[in-house]
């Protein structure tokens, strides 16, 4: 249950960001989460509501923006597509795999007033 | 939830103190700078001018940002002390302090060590490690499934561990959590038990991808087991095409010279990061240590 750190970092980035934005109420915070990041979106759900009370952004809904996963296939030379970690390469059915994207974890933006 | 430095939890302590934050919170290392720009789109959803009209806020900030600064102060701080720090991950009962234990009776000669201790509860671990007569601080993180940057920042400033030493950290038992979080270590090792399943690799891919260095514990029961060491190479491999693989037994011993080796070399390399850093040439990897080590 990582999640709970998770959802701590992103209230402290969203207090931070709405103080500097000038928001007196967060209404939704975006993230974007690669495919590969290992986290439980539903799990990051659950434990945001909970951290988020008695916050600038109690109630706010959370959007998430999946990104997709990508790996360098070394018998292709290139990068492929890819749903998790240990998948084979969709092009040649390789299994030289290197993640090379898709484990972004961010805040995008905040809407409020 | 303390509030003063934004740790995640008022339930960890280390070395049975409870981390509240009455001291200054200087750990002789700077944390890093916040380069976040935030830029005010203004109003996004206005339908009326004024007071009170809903407005976007850009933000584009890594939600790990805080961990990974601390985590880098951490390193910068290694760096200019030339530590190497290992950051030890694994399921519960791989056998880790173990490990430990038997690393340690065979290069407290050679090498100063000492020990960051990781688990939700009781100081058992780090008991059997000052048993060996080294420094061991214990951290307890409560309800916490994972070391980060922070409590390990506070665990090295009470363990004052000497220049060109080398730092364990036993993490907490936990094959999924603490991939996320940078500790400032110089590689992840870790320990899989040949009592698990050959398919660990494939079941908690993100721990293998992140660790450098896979040691295959408990092989001296190999003969006993329908475990198969080779597909779980495979396996590690398919997660992760550049980790490298030790078989070892840290009951019996077996195997544990190349784990030396490998711990060694790798000190060596610590110890001429700090040569070079100190000289102001860079320690070579893609980190800002010797501007660090410099100021």
């Amino acid at each position: 249950m990582h999640e709970m750190s998770i959802a701590e970092s992103v209230l402290g980035i969203v207090e931070e960001s709405a103080r500097r934005g000038g928001l007196s109420r967060v209404r939704e915070v975006r993230l974007e989460i690669g495919r590969l990041a290992a986290v439980e979106t539903e799990a990051l759900r659950f434990c945001f509501d909970a951290v988020v009370r008695g916050s600038v952004a109690e109630g706010a809904a959370l959007a998430i923006d999946e990104l997709p996963g990508t790996a360098w296939c070394f018998g292709c030379s290139r990068t492929v597509p890819v749903e998790a970690r240990g998948d084979l390469c969709p092009r040649c059915g390789g299994s030289q795999l290197q993640v090379n994207g898709g484990t972004e974890m961010r805040v995008k933006d905040l809407l409020g007033t | 939830m303390c509030t003063t430095c934004g740790c995640g939890t008022d339930q960890v302590t280390i070395d049975g103190k409870t981390h509240s934050h009455g001291h200054d919170h200087d750990h002789g290392h700077e944390h890093g700078h916040d380069h976040s720009h935030h830029h005010d789109h203004g109003p996004a959803h206005s339908h009326a001018a004024g007071v009170g009209a809903e407005r976007a806020v850009a933000v584009e900030r890594d939600i790990l940002a805080k961990n990974d600064e601390e985590a880098n102060a951490n390193r910068r701080f290694f760096t200019a002390k030339g530590i190497l720090a290992l950051n030890l991950v694994s399921s519960p009962g791989s056998g880790k302090t173990t490990l430990l234990v038997e690393t340690i009776k065979r290069l407290s000669g050679d090498l100063p060590l000492a020990v960051v201790e990781g688990d939700q509860q009781t100081s058992n671990d780090a008991d059997r490690i000052r048993a060996t007569g080294t420094k061991a601080v214990q951290v307890n993180t409560g309800k916490g499934c994972h070391l980060d940057a922070h409590m390990v920042g506070h665990a090295v400033e009470a363990l004052a561990p000497p220049q060109d030493s080398v730092v364990m950290i036993e993490n907490v038992g936990n094959l999924v959590c603490p991939a996320a979080f940078d500790l400032g270590e110089a590689h992840k090792v870790v320990v899989l038990s040949t009592t698990e399943g050959e398919d660990k690799p494939l079941k908690y891919p993100d721990m293998f991808a992140a660790a450098d260095l896979m040691l295959l514990n408990k092989c001296d029961l190999l003969p006993h087991l329908a475990f198969d060491a080779d597909l779980c190479e495979a396996n590690a491999r398919r997660i992760n095409p550049s980790i490298q693989v030790l078989r070892v037994s840290a009951l019996k011993g077996e195997g544990l010279g190349a784990w030396l080796d490998w711990v060694r070399s790798a000190a060596r390399e610590a110890r001429g990061r700090r040569i070079r850093s100190s000289a102001g040439m860079g320690c070579g990897a893609a980190c800002t240590c010797a501007e660090t080590a410099k100021a």
